[in-house]
């Protein structure tokens, strides 16, 4: 198992408060853009292939 | 200059007054696979008859470019170096999103092979270069207005009934090769059909005649200003031909695009003039799709008969030429009792591998060019948004990935302490021999190199010591100072060792080879 699913970040609260602001504001269409541009964004961050597969496989159960 | 149509000539064949004596190979179709496959073989010593229902080579430019990988089948056949000559050579493809460029290639960032990445000549001058040959070829019998009208399989042979002006006549032949298109007929009279995907969108293609001083690379739009919304292809080819695909939309009226008062102010944009002029234009959909077996029994599948992809990625006419390629040596092998015919099963076995791998590349650049409503152009669009902000996007925008040779899944023997491109499966990698090149010492049967070494001797294969350079070096030793390679007729790497003495196990790699083995 590549892909970590245990607490992680230094500052979990910090981070969902700063998502959600950057979407505030924004049409329906426009947050759609800005989840895709992030998701391929942190999937080339992460680079690890399998972890990947791990995380959709994941978000999709 | 608009290219000169010449009808080659019909003559009666023979079988119209007597039956003819078995053949031992037929070959359905007189295009660039039907003919190098005919060609092939005759450099293997095996006659055939090649049937066409045609006279003429192929209107329109339609396949443009040919790889290197075909360049080096083609120039087993002898024509390598007028096609090079003749082509537009090129290895740059420029990808543009609206006005900006976002993304760029090189097929072939170092030196060393005597083909380049890619040449554009259109498929005109690549089927004439092909007639000529195989009419100068004895053991080639090339039957123009010759049509196929029936097929019927028996268990070690088949019957071939054929059409001409003069009559109807059959032939008997131990082989029937199906080079006939991607409509193939033969694959209809056998009532076989494709699996796989169809995509609806429509694009325009059309050859024009103009002096213009465009580079010879592939240019590629993502919605261009000229072309809103859709996507746009230029390629460059000889006679100051150029090639214009432009994407249509799922709705267009194929008929309607194809008029010129509508396709010349579209490629006016395109070009920013008037000064042209229209030779050739299509309206065309296009299928992602395979037969599941290409051998049934005494009939055999090559080329666009066997699998379809998209245009993008030219892997249509090269995927073609790497089923040539790998079926030549094979046939004439079991035709002349240096194998059994489980062989034939390893290019089915092979060449669905290929084929399987260009649906994928086709298919995935279709998907990216003709994205689905939803969120398949939702992340379409914003890998373009991307791209132009941070380079790790770049390399999703996929305009179609061009040909490169599959690389065969192996059990062979191999030492993973020696260089990755050339590891069994893969297509040996061309380097300069003297003042030759390393793919001309490759035999018609199996080829033992011996690099840093000296070839053993080994029965029933042509040793060959090679010179030892910075490119062969790089290729084929990285940091071990000697190694054993067997390599197939076909140029395919079938095993490999660093220990010079591996005369046995070299010899039955050879045999397990000849037996269809992966």
């Amino acid at each position: 198992m590549s892909l970590t699913t245990t607490p992680n970040l230094t500052d979990h609260d910090g981070f969902y408060e700063e998502l959600l602001a950057a979407h505030r504001d924004l049409t329906p269409d426009q947050s759609a853009a800005l989840n895709a541009q992030l998701i391929m964004i942190l999937a080339n961050h992460i680079g690890d292939r399998a972890a990947l597969s791990e995380a959709i496989a994941l978000a999709k159960s | 200059m608009p290219y000169d149509y010449q009808p080659f000539p019909y003559v009666a064949p023979p079988g119209l007054t007597a039956p003819e004596p078995r053949h031992q190979v037929v070959i359905v179709g007189a295009g660039p696979i039907g003919l190098a496959m005919a060609l092939d073989l005759a450099g293997r010593g095996v006659p055939s008859v090649v049937l066409d229902d045609n006279n003429v080579v192929s209107v329109g430019s339609r396949a443009i470019c040919w790889s290197k990988r075909s360049l080096e089948i083609l120039d087993r056949l002898g024509l390598g170096d007028r096609m090079v000559e003749k082509g537009v050579t090129w290895k740059v493809g420029r990808t543009f999103h609206r006005d900006k460029e976002v993304f760029n290639f090189n097929l072939q960032p170092e030196d060393g092979h005597k083909m380049p990445a890619f040449i554009n000549l259109q498929q005109y001058y690549v089927e004439q270069f092909l007639v000529e040959a195989a009419q100068d070829n004895p053991l080639v019998d090339l039957r123009f207005k010759n049509k196929v009208v029936a097929v019927d399989r028996q268990p070690d042979h088949a019957f071939v009934d054929i059409e001409t002006p003069d009559g109807e006549y059959s032939l008997e032949t131990d082989y029937v090769l199906a080079c006939d298109g991607a409509r193939s007929p033969v694959r209809h009279m056998l009532g076989l059909d494709f699996d796989g995907e169809l995509f609806e969108e429509r694009f325009l293609i059309a050859d024009i005649e103009m002096e213009a001083d465009f580079p010879s690379q592939r240019w590629f739009w993502f919605e261009p200003t000229f072309h809103p919304g859709q996507s746009a292809l230029l390629h460059k080819q000889p006679d100051n031909i150029y090639r214009i695909d432009l994407q249509l939309g799922w709705d267009a009226d194929p008929e309607v695009e194809k008029q010129p008062d509508i396709v010349i102010p579209r490629i006016e944009k395109v070009v920013g003039h008037r000064d042209f002029r229209l030779d050739w234009v299509s309206v065309y959909t296009f299928q992602c799709r395979r037969l599941e077996n290409f051998v049934h029994g005494r009939v055999i599948f090559v080329g666009d008969s066997a699998h379809v992809v998209s245009p993008f990625g030219a892997r249509g006419g090269n995927g073609g030429l790497q089923d040539v390629d790998n079926l030549g040596w094979k046939l004439a092998a079991v035709l002349n009792d240096q194998a059994p015919g489980t062989l034939l099963d390893s290019y089915g076995r092979e060449r669905a591998f290929g084929a399987d791998e260009n649906i994928t590349h086709s298919t995935r650049a279709t998907r990216f060019m003709t994205p689905g409503d939803g969120v398949e152009r939702l992340f379409r669009d914003q890998v373009l948004a991307l791209a132009a902000k941070a380079p790790f996007a770049r390399a999703w925008v996929n305009s179609g990935r061009l040909s490169r040779p599959c690389i065969y899944p192996m059990e062979a023997p191999d030492n993973a302490q020696l260089p990755d491109i050339t590891r069994p499966g893969a297509v040996a990698s061309d380097a300069p021999q003297g003042n030759g090149w390393l793919l001309h010492s490759i035999g018609a049967d199996m080829t033992v190199l011996g690099i840093g070494c000296d070839a053993p001797d080994i029965k029933g294969a042509l040793g060959v010591t090679v010179e030892v350079n910075d490119h062969v070096r790089d290729r084929y030793l990285g940091d071990c100072a000697a190694a054993i390679y067997l390599i197939r007729p076909d140029h395919i790497i079938a095993g490999r060792w660093i220990t010079p003495v591996e005369r046995p196990a070299t010899q039955a790699r050879i045999d397990t080879v000849l037996k269809g083995a992966p």
